[in-house]
């Protein structure tokens, strides 16, 4: 089943009176189901703090985010994991280096009182391209490619409509990022998810995303369909500056 | 043709303790241009880079040839190394929020490049830090360099890091991944700057990098390794035409601004990529 997401004004502020800290000004976009929408911007632009937000990880924000018109915040804690899962950055540091796969992929699955759990947990790892196999090993006898569709498998094992991907390819080699891009394409198109995506990369954002949203300082400041990359369509200052020096990175020669 | 700033012959790295070469027989010359190493993660290029400034203990070099100028490097005693690094020979590292030392203020870790290799006064080599830092582009240099790094950007650090590293003026300088930590828009500024200092100053230039649309545009030749090896040198303006199934497989994995929605090219890894001689 496929889900919308709808984020209107979420903040976050530090202190209050004059010295107050607004980090994140405010933050308001919305998702169609089966989506997949970009976030990006500069580093310290707030991208994965909104991710956070959405998935409660961070949740000192006020606002609202609606997951298919029910907001996350009221949403029980188990409800709210079966509907959204993140994947994060850099697979080497996200997997517990003493956990095998198996344990990885079960403990979701006891937490949720699921059964067929080994029917689950062989599922969820041959849907990302890994043998059954590999339910034994432990990350260190893992590639960062495996890692990373390790860390994927675990997010689908729950079975979630929205997944949230935190730059899920950029610790990766373009070799390996392909493999990487293809699978969440594959599952967005078997499973109809809807997607999140933060990257700092415009050329993944044209290859897998239908709008994107240009963050500076905490704040969005133009939401854009991906036609828009390939012609500079943008009409902010920041964001033609960072749509054209992407092209720039891209083509100059 | 002039003479070559570094000849690399038949250059073998073993880690302590590895049962295998990291890296397999790597030969290439470079005169005064900038030459790119590209290749996956745990192909060779950074440990090539490393070797060659002898920053790796511990490891086993041997080489048929490893002349820096008038100089063997692989006989050089690590008193006359000395010498060698960030005067003749210099590196610039990834990421700047760990390479600057932290308790100390940006300009004075610049102008001890001067003081270390010159005979000067403090005023003098403090004169030259700020030179540089305005030669990087960085605006008000007076006031960075009495900064910290925890109070710069991480473009601005890597400007620092250039300025440092320039400063000698040295014959060789090889970057490696300098810009993997930088966003879009301050990569590309980081990277023109670095590219005219090296060009007017001619100084022979190693890009290391993951990245094939860096070394595409901003250096002369490029190797590519696969475990260690080469398999591939071309020039950068002919990189759409690698041979190499390697290369076009790396080429065809990278998504592209405006390009198609298909699915994208997955490397097919031959065995014997392992054994091809470039």
């Amino acid at each position: 089943m496929s889900v919308s997401v709808e984020t209107r004004d979420v903040s976050i502020t530090f202190g209050a009176g004059p010295a107050a800290v607004r980090v994140l000004p405010s933050v308001s976009f919305s998702v169609a189901p089966g989506e997949c929408f970009g976030l990006v911007g500069e580093s310290g632009s707030g991208k994965s703090t909104v991710l956070r937000c959405i998935s409660m990880l961070t949740d000192i924000w006020t606002g609202d985010i609606l997951i298919n018109g029910k907001s996350v915040r009221e949403m029980p804690l188990i409800e709210r994991c079966r509907t959204l899962q993140m994947v994060f950055q850099d697979p080497y540091g996200s997997l517990h280096p003493r956990q095998s796969v198996r344990t990885v992929l079960n403990e979701p699955l006891v937490i949720h009182r699921l059964g067929d759990r080994e029917e689950r947990m062989r599922k969820a790892i041959t849907d990302v391209g890994l043998p059954v196999s590999f339910l034994d090993r432990f990350p260190h006898q893992l590639s960062g490619g495996q890692r990373q569709r390790v860390a994927i498998a675990r997010a689908l094992i729950l079975e979630p409509s929205l997944l949230l991907l935190d730059e899920p390819t950029s610790a990766l080699d373009v070799s390996v990022q392909a493999e990487i891009l293809n699978l969440l394409q594959r599952l967005r198109e078997e499973r109809g998810f809807t997607y999140i995506m933060v990257t700092h990369d415009l050329a993944v954002v044209d290859h897998m995303c239908d709008r994107f949203a240009v963050m500076l300082h905490g704040e969005i400041t133009e939401v854009l369909p991906r036609e828009a990359i390939p012609v500079n369509g943008a009409t902010h200052p920041y964001a033609r500056e960072l749509i054209g020096a992407s092209l720039e990175y891209e083509s100059a020669h | 043709m002039e003479k070559p700033i570094l000849e690399v012959d038949n250059l073998r790295i073993r880690y302590g303790g590895a049962s295998t070469e990291a890296v397999r027989g790597v030969s290439f010359t470079l005169g005064r241009e900038r030459l790119g190493i590209v290749g996956e993660s745990g192909s060779g290029k950074s440990t090539v880079g490393r070797a060659l400034l002898r920053l790796l203990p511990g490891a086993t070099i041997t080489a048929d040839k490893l002349r820096f100028g008038d100089l063997d490097l692989l006989t050089l005693s690590e008193r006359e190394m000395l010498k060698v690094r960030g005067r003749r020979m210099s590196m610039i590292l990834q990421d700047p929020k760990f390479s600057l030392n932290p308790i100390r203020r940006v300009g004075d870790q610049v102008a001890e490049t001067y003081l270390r290799h010159f005979k000067c006064s403090k005023a003098e080599a403090r004169d030259k830090a700020l030179t540089m830092l305005e030669a990087v582009k960085i605006r008000d240099p007076k006031r960075v360099y009495d900064q910290y790094p925890h109070e710069i950007s991480g473009g601005m650090g890597q400007r620092v890091m250039i300025a440092m590293m320039l400063l000698a003026d040295p014959d060789l300088v090889i970057a490696d991944e300098p810009t993997s930590a930088l966003d879009v828009t301050v990569r590309l500024q980081v990277l023109n700057i670095l590219d005219s200092l090296v060009r007017d100053r001619g100084i022979g230039l190693i890009m290391i990098s993951h990245d094939l649309n860096l070394v595409r545009n901003f250096c002369d030749r490029v190797l590519i390794m696969y475990a260690g090896r080469v398999v591939e040198t071309l020039a950068a303006r002919d990189l759409d035409r690698a041979e190499h199934p390697y290369t076009r497989g790396l080429l065809a994995a990278q998504p592209r601004i405006g390009g198609g929605r298909a699915p994208l090219a997955v490397l097919d890894r031959q065995p014997e990529w392992l054994e091809e001689k470039a």
